[in-house]
């Protein structure tokens, strides 16, 4: 039995991450093509994507997006928590549905409809088209997140900081967030992660001064499929958990 | 801190409730109510408290006595009425300015500061000099036994050292007014004893104006100066523990503390402070009673277990306050015995000493009581 869970998990595991181990180790490839077997280990398409200026661009223009959409995404999503935690239960319920339904909204509905708006209004094709796009999908992960979180705090913890002389501000400032911060911060790497992997809403709203990572991805392979997309989805993947691991040590240090 | 002892009203002698703006009126209630939608859980009430005195609110869940503390300390609003401090009204005056000390039930410490910085944080929020702060939370921390303790986290103390820090938090910026809102609940029964003692023991030492709530009415006769008893949104009676518990304004009190016999029956007579009770199986008997009972009313006589004692049947004399009557059962609970008694006026029970326990289920006795110890309250 035990041995049948086991093997069940080990399962379970492989076929989470087996898309991640094929693709992978062809980043590494000295080929010109996206195919096994790997002649021989290389670094040339990490080169790429530093010398052609396609792939640099897309990289910073990634991380300028990315950045933007979780500071964004982040103060936004945690006054909304906070906007929802002081409301009713009844009306709670209904406006929280509201804030999540970027999420279940498919993104090709949301890119058509921000582009229109965004194109009448002149704006798209900007970072700030972008940006704005993103933020919006963004949001739904930081408020479950920090929701979550205050959902944690007990209130009479906030009225004892108030009693001992706390103004609203610095019960705010002293109590309330301190004991948040777990969340805001998870709220923030999921907002950096859900930018940078984001592909759609990006195809409607960006222009070719825009083009992110994700979408340069995406439009080499209709290309040419070439192995810096490998190479692009190693630093993808690296980044991100390197911000999940910063993440754990943060919560670490703190509890 | 405010050394000194409590005024001279304090120790015990007040049995009244409300009294206007007094000097001594150090926070008073006056017509105060309060509303949850159409649920009223407080109404018109009146309650006066002097400064340094030890106040107890005991009553049932959902009596209102945690409403009016929570309105006291700001919390919640006032509906109607006025709540004043010190001779100001403080209805409208937010929290944070009423200068008050809490201590919850669940402790609510800061959970990401350590003891030390929980006690510091309204001497903080006041903007005391750090120095000082320091000597000061050192001295808090000390007074309630916990020097040893102050790097740790409330998660690495146990509930009674959290609570000892809630205190200390409580008490350490010398507020005008201390609240406890059932502090003893969540710990077991012989610390709560000991935190009962610890308690008011500081009440004496440092002349502490404390509003203490709870439902347990041994916790509220130990450590309080009066106790109001709540029930329905309204003081049922306000007095010393001795009064409450001896002279019980009506039922709802004689019941809620401390056990009791009440035994149904018609006021007879009243000679100054003597009543004549007439029992419905004709026997006469004398007590006291409450002010503002008539002669040929219906009333109830409350008799403590305690008060209550039995001799042989045949041994004893006849005159008032005896009746006859036949053991049904006797339970042993350690340090005394309860006595249940079949008797001509009723079903009784009894608590005798342990030097009592030649008695036996189906023996004949006599039971009596003295005149001051039987108390008429309206049915």
């Amino acid at each position: 039995m035990k041995l049948a869970r086991a093997i069940y998990a080990a399962l379970i595991i492989f076929f989470l991450v087996a898309p991640l181990l094929v693709i992978l180790p062809l980043a590494f490839t000295s080929s010109a093509f996206l195919t096994y077997p790997i002649p021989s280990f290389s670094l040339r398409w990490f080169e790429e994507l530093v010398v052609r200026s396609v792939w640099s661009r897309a990289i910073l223009n990634s991380l300028i997006i990315a950045g933007s959409t979780t500071v964004l995404a982040t103060a936004l999503g945690t006054l909304a928590a906070l906007g929802l935690r002081s409301l009713g239960l009844g009306l709670r319920g209904q406006i929280q549905t509201l804030f999540l339904l970027p999420m279940v909204v498919p993104a090709v509905v949301l890119g058509v409809g921000m582009q229109a708006i965004f194109v009448r209004v002149g704006i798209n094709s900007t970072y700030f088209s972008v940006i704005a796009a993103h933020t919006v999908i963004a949001i739904p992960f930081v408020l479950i997140s920090v929701s979550g979180a205050l959902a944690g705090i007990d209130p009479r913890v906030e009225r004892a900081a108030e009693s001992l002389g706390a103004s609203p501000p610095r019960v705010f400032a002293l109590v309330t967030l301190p004991l948040a911060m777990p969340g805001v911060l998870s709220g923030a790497a999921l907002a950096f992660a859900t930018s940078l992997d984001e592909v759609v809403l990006t195809l409607f709203v960006a222009g070719p001064n825009q083009r992110t990572l994700a979408r340069q991805m995406f439009s080499s392979l209709r290309e040419n499929i070439s192995p810096a997309i490998a190479s692009a989805a190693f630093i993808i993947i690296v980044g991100t958990v390197l911000v999940a691991a910063a993440l754990l040590l943060l919560r670490r240090k703190r509890a | 801190m405010n050394a000194g002892s409590p005024p001279a009203t304090a120790q015990g002698t007040r049995t009244q409730c409300t009294g206007g703006l007094v000097a001594d009126d150090f926070i008073s209630f006056s017509k105060v109510t309060k509303d949850f939608g159409s649920l009223r859980v407080v109404e018109d009430l009146e309650l006066d408290i002097a400064q340094g005195e030890f106040v107890s609110l005991l009553g049932p869940s959902g009596s209102g006595k945690t409403t009016l503390l929570m309105m006291l300390a700001g919390f919640e609003t006032v509906t109607g009425g006025e709540i004043r401090l010190d001779g100001q009204r403080i209805n409208d005056l937010p929290t944070y300015k009423r200068d008050m000390g809490v201590v919850f039930q669940n402790y609510a410490l800061f959970p990401h500061m350590t003891a030390a910085k929980n006690v510091a944080f309204p001497l903080e929020m006041r903007g005391t000099p750090r120095a000082e702060v320091a000597d000061r939370v050192a001295r808090a921390l000390e007074m309630v036994k916990l020097g040893p303790f102050a790097g740790r986290l409330p998660i690495q103390l146990s509930g009674g050292q959290q609570q000892r820090v809630a205190l200390a938090r409580a008490l350490v910026f010398e507020p005008r007014v201390v609240l406890m809102d059932e502090p003893l609940g969540a710990l077991d029964k012989q610390l709560r004893e000991q935190m009962q003692l610890d308690i008011r023991e500081l009440h004496h030492r440092l002349g502490l104006t404390i509003i203490f709530v709870t439902h347990d009415q041994d916790e509220a006769l130990t450590m309080s100066d009066r106790i109001a008893v709540f029930n329905q949104g309204q003081i049922q009676q306000c007095a010393p523990p001795r009064h409450v518990y001896d002279s019980p304004a009506n039922r709802f009190v004689a019941e809620f503390i401390g056990e009791t016999n009440l035994l149904a029956g018609k006021v007879r007579a009243i000679d100054g402070r003597a009543i004549t009770f007439a029992l419905p199986d004709g026997s006469i008997c004398r007590a006291r009673g409450v002010p503002g009972l008539a002669p040929g009313a219906e009333a109830l006589l409350s008799l403590r277990p305690e008060r209550i004692g039995i001799g042989a049947a045949d041994a004893a004399i006849d005159g008032p306050n005896i009746a006859r009557g036949e053991i049904a059962d006797i339970i042993y609970q350690g340090d005394h015995l309860r006595v249940v008694i079949d008797s001509s006026v009723g079903r009784l029970v009894a608590q005798l000493g342990r030097k009592d326990a030649e008695w036996t289920p189906g023996a004949k006795v006599a039971v009596s009581f003295d005149e001051a110890d039987g108390w008429v309250i309206a049915p």
